[in-house]
C-alpha cells in the first residue's frame, strides 16, 4: 500500500479513550492570549509524566470568543473526569488567571461539566463576584490588573488520546523537514492538538521495561541506533530517523481525520515509509488502522 | 394557530387576569378560554365579557388591544410565548418562572415583581418598580431578565436579588435601591438616588449619574463581564454601540450604609 512513493504499513494506531475539555483564553492583545496558552499548555505532553496532555488547538479572532477580544482556543485531556477538574483548576488557576488581562471561557458543549470558575473564586478572598449571563454563571476574582472572569464550569466529553503516525525517513535533516509539513497541515483540523513539542516526539515508548519501576520505555523497535541490537526492529534498511506525531481529539473522526491528512502532508514530503505505534491492541480502546485512511 | 384574544370591550376599572399565560390556558378550546374567571374591580367576570377568543392554545397566546388596564397578565408564567401587541396594565409576568413575554406597546407599574425566570421584553416604556418587591415584600425579582427598550420610571429594580434588568432608554429616581444582587444597566440617563441602600450587585450607566456620599470611587477600568453583558443586551436588541463595549468604567463602591459590596459602574466620557 503506498501514497505516492510512500510506503504505508499494514497496521493500525492504538488510541484510549480519554476526558477532554476545551477551553477559550482572551486577552487585551493576542500575544498575551498566546501568552497564557502557552503557559497552560506547558509540560503536558503525555499523561504518563504530566498528568494530563494539553494543546493550542487554534487561534481565535476577537468575533469568535465570548467577549470580542483575541483568542486561543486549548484543548486539555486526561484519563478521567476527576483529574481533568484538578489539573483544570491547576493550570487555570496557575497559568491563566495569573497572565495580565486574560480571561477564560468554557469552549464546549456537552452535558457534562466539572467545577472550575467555582473553585477558583475562593482566591478573591470574599471580594469575588458572580455573574448570571444568558443562564451561565461566571465568576469575578479581584486581581491587581482588573478582574480575572472565568466560567463557573467547563464542559467535559468524553475523547479519544494516542492517534499517532510514525514517519520513518532517509536522513534526520529530511524526516524532521517532512515532520514540519505534516504538522503545519494537521493543526488545519478543528478538535485535535498534538501535545508534543511543535506536535513532534522522538522518544516514541513501549510498554514496559526490564525495569519494573517503569509502566514505558524506549520505543527500541523504531531507534536506528539499535537496529542491530533489537530482536524487533521494524526499520527498513535506508532508514535512519523516526519521528512520531501523537493526536488527541475531541472525536474518534477528528483524530481519524488528522491523521489521513498528515499521512498526504508526510507522502508529499517525501517521507521514506508511514507506521503507526499500537501495543498490539491489548490496550487501546480505538483501532485506526492506516489502510482505512489511504482512499 | 395560536391561541388569539383581542380586546372587545374596555373595563371601566382594573380588570385583574393571571389566566391570561399559555400555561393556564394549555390545550383549552376557545370556548372554555371564554369561560375562564376574571375579578373586574371586585366582581367576577370572564375573560369573553372582554375579549375575543380564537384559535386554540398550542403553547403561544397572543392578546390584542389596549390592556393597559388589565392586571397580572402572564403571572405565574413558567414556559411558553406570550406576545401582547398593545399595552399592559400593572403586575406583568408577577412570579413567573420561565417562557417569554413580550409587550409591543408600555407596560404599568410592577413589572415581574418576584420573577424567577424567563424573559419579559418591552419595546415601549415601564413605570415604576420594574422588577421590583410588591409592598410588604422584602425581595424583589430572582431571576430572569427584564428588557425595556423605553424609559422606566421609579425605583427599578428595587430590592432585587437576582436577575438582569435593562433598560434601552433613562430610569428614573433610586434606581436599584435596596438592591440584594443582581445586575441593573441603563443605556441613558439615571435619576438621583442610584443604589441608595444596596448592598451586592451592579448597577450600570453610559452617562454620568450623581453619586450618594455613601459611594467611593474605586478606579477606572474595562470589566470584562460587562462587555458580554452588553452584547446579551444588544442581540436582545438595545442599543449598545462599540463604544460601550470597549470604553473604560468609573467603579464606585457602596452603599456603606448596608455593605458596601455594590457597585456602580459609569462609562468614563475621558
Amino acid at each position: 500500500m503506498n501514497i505516492g512513493n510512500t510506503d504505508i504499513v499494514d497496521t493500525f494506531a492504538e488510541a484510549f479513550s480519554m476526558v477532554g475539555t476545551r477551553i477559550i483564553i482572551t486577552a487585551e492583545t493576542d500575544a498575551w492570549a498566546m501568552a497564557a496558552a502557552r503557559a497552560m499548555t506547558g509540560f503536558a505532553t503525555s499523561v504518563i509524566g504530566c498528568k494530563c496532555e494539553a494543546g493550542i488547538e487554534k487561534t481565535l479572532a476577537a468575533d469568535e470568543t465570548p467577549d470580542r477580544r483575541p483568542g486561543v482556543s486549548v484543548l486539555l485531556f486526561t484519563m478521567d473526569k476527576k483529574s481533568i477538574g484538578t489539573r483544570l483548576v491547576e493550570r487555570i488557576g496557575q497559568c491563566v488567571m495569573t497572565c495580565p488581562t486574560t480571561a477564560c471561557f468554557n469552549g464546549l458543549s456537552a452535558p457534562d461539566s466539572v467545577v472550575v470558575g467555582g473553585q477558583l473564586r475562593y482566591f478573591g478572598d470574599g471580594f469575588q463576584m458572580s455573574k448570571v449571563i444568558n443562564s451561565n454563571r461566571l465568576w469575578r476574582i479581584p486581581v491587581m490588573d482588573g478582574e480575572f472572569l472565568v466560567d463557573e464550569s467547563f464542559s467535559i466529553t468524553t475523547a479519544v488520546g494516542g492517534g499517532n503516525l510514525l514517519l520513518i525517513g532517509h536522513d534526520r535533516a529530511g524526516t524532521l523537514a517532512a515532520a514540519e509539513q505534516t504538522t503545519a497541515a494537521m493543526r488545519i483540523i478543528d478538535d485535535i492538538i498534538l501535545p508534543f513539542p511543535d506536535g513532534v516526539v522522538r522518544s516514541g515508548s513501549k510498554v514496559g521495561s526490564k525495569y519494573k519501576s517503569l509502566i514505558a520505555s524506549t520505543n527500541d523497535a523504531y531507534c536506528p541506533t539499535l537496529r542491530a541490537v533489537s530482536k524487533q526492529s521494524a526499520l527498513p534498511e535506508s532508514a535512519q530517523c523516526v519521528l512520531e506525531i501523537v493526536i488527541d481529539g475531541l472525536t474518534e473522526d477528528a483524530v481519524k481525520q488528522a491523521m489521513q491528512t498528515g499521512m498526504k502532508a508526510a507522502a508529499a514530503a517525501g517521507i521514506l515509509q508511514i507506521s503507526a505505534g499500537n501495543y498490539g491492541g491489548s490496550l487501546g480502546q480505538y483501532k485506526i488502522n492506516l489502510k482505512d485512511l489511504v482512499n | 394557530m395560536s391561541l388569539k384574544l383581542t380586546l372587545h370591550t374596555s373595563p371601566d376599572v382594573p380588570l385583574e387576569a393571571p389566566c391570561l399565560n399559555p400555561d393556564t390556558l394549555a390545550g383549552m378550546t376557545a370556548d372554555i378560554v371564554a369561560a375562564q374567571k376574571v375579578m373586574h374591580g371586585n366582581q367576577a367576570a370572564s375573560v369573553g365579557d372582554f375579549f375575543k377568543v380564537a384559535g386554540k392554545a398550542n403553547g403561544t397566546l397572543e392578546l390584542e388591544g389596549d390592556l393597559s388596564r388589565v392586571k397580572y397578565i402572564g403571572a405565574g408564567m413558567q414556559s411558553g410565548i406570550l406576545n401582547v401587541t398593545g399595552n399592559v396594565g400593572q403586575h406583568l409576568g408577577a412570579g413567573m418562572s420561565g417562557g417569554d413575554i413580550r409587550v409591543d406597546g408600555d407596560a404599568g407599574d410592577w413589572v415581574a415583581p418576584e420573577m424567577r425566570g424567563g424573559r419579559v421584553t418591552i419595546t415601549g416604556n415601564a413605570g415604576h418598580l420594574v422588577g421590583g418587591a410588591p409592598r410588604g415584600s422584602a425581595i424583589g425579582m430572582l431571576g430572569g431578565e427584564i428588557i425595556i427598550h423605553g424609559n422606566v420610571r421609579n425605583e427599578t429594580g428595587h430590592a432585587m436579588r437576582n436577575g438582569l434588568i435593562a433598560v434601552g432608554g433613562t430610569s428614573g429616581d433610586f434606581t436599584g435601591v435596596n438592591m440584594l444582587a443582581g445586575t441593573i444597566i441603563v443605556l441613558g440617563d439615571m435619576g438621583n438616588r442610584s443604589g441608595a441602600g444596596m448592598q451586592r450587585g451592579s448597577i450600570v450607566s453610559m452617562n454620568p449619574a450623581e453619586m450618594l456620599p455613601t459611594f467611593t470611587h474605586a478606579c477606572v477600568y474595562r470589566p470584562e463581564f460587562l462587555r458580554l453583558l452588553l452584547l446579551h443586551i444588544r442581540s436582545a436588541g438595545l442599543p449598545v454601540n462599540d463604544d460601550h463595549i470597549e470604553g473604560a468604567y468609573d467603579r464606585w463602591c457602596g452603599d456603606v450604609v448596608e455593605v458596601n459590596r455594590g457597585e456602580i459602574l459609569l462609562l468614563n466620557g475621558a
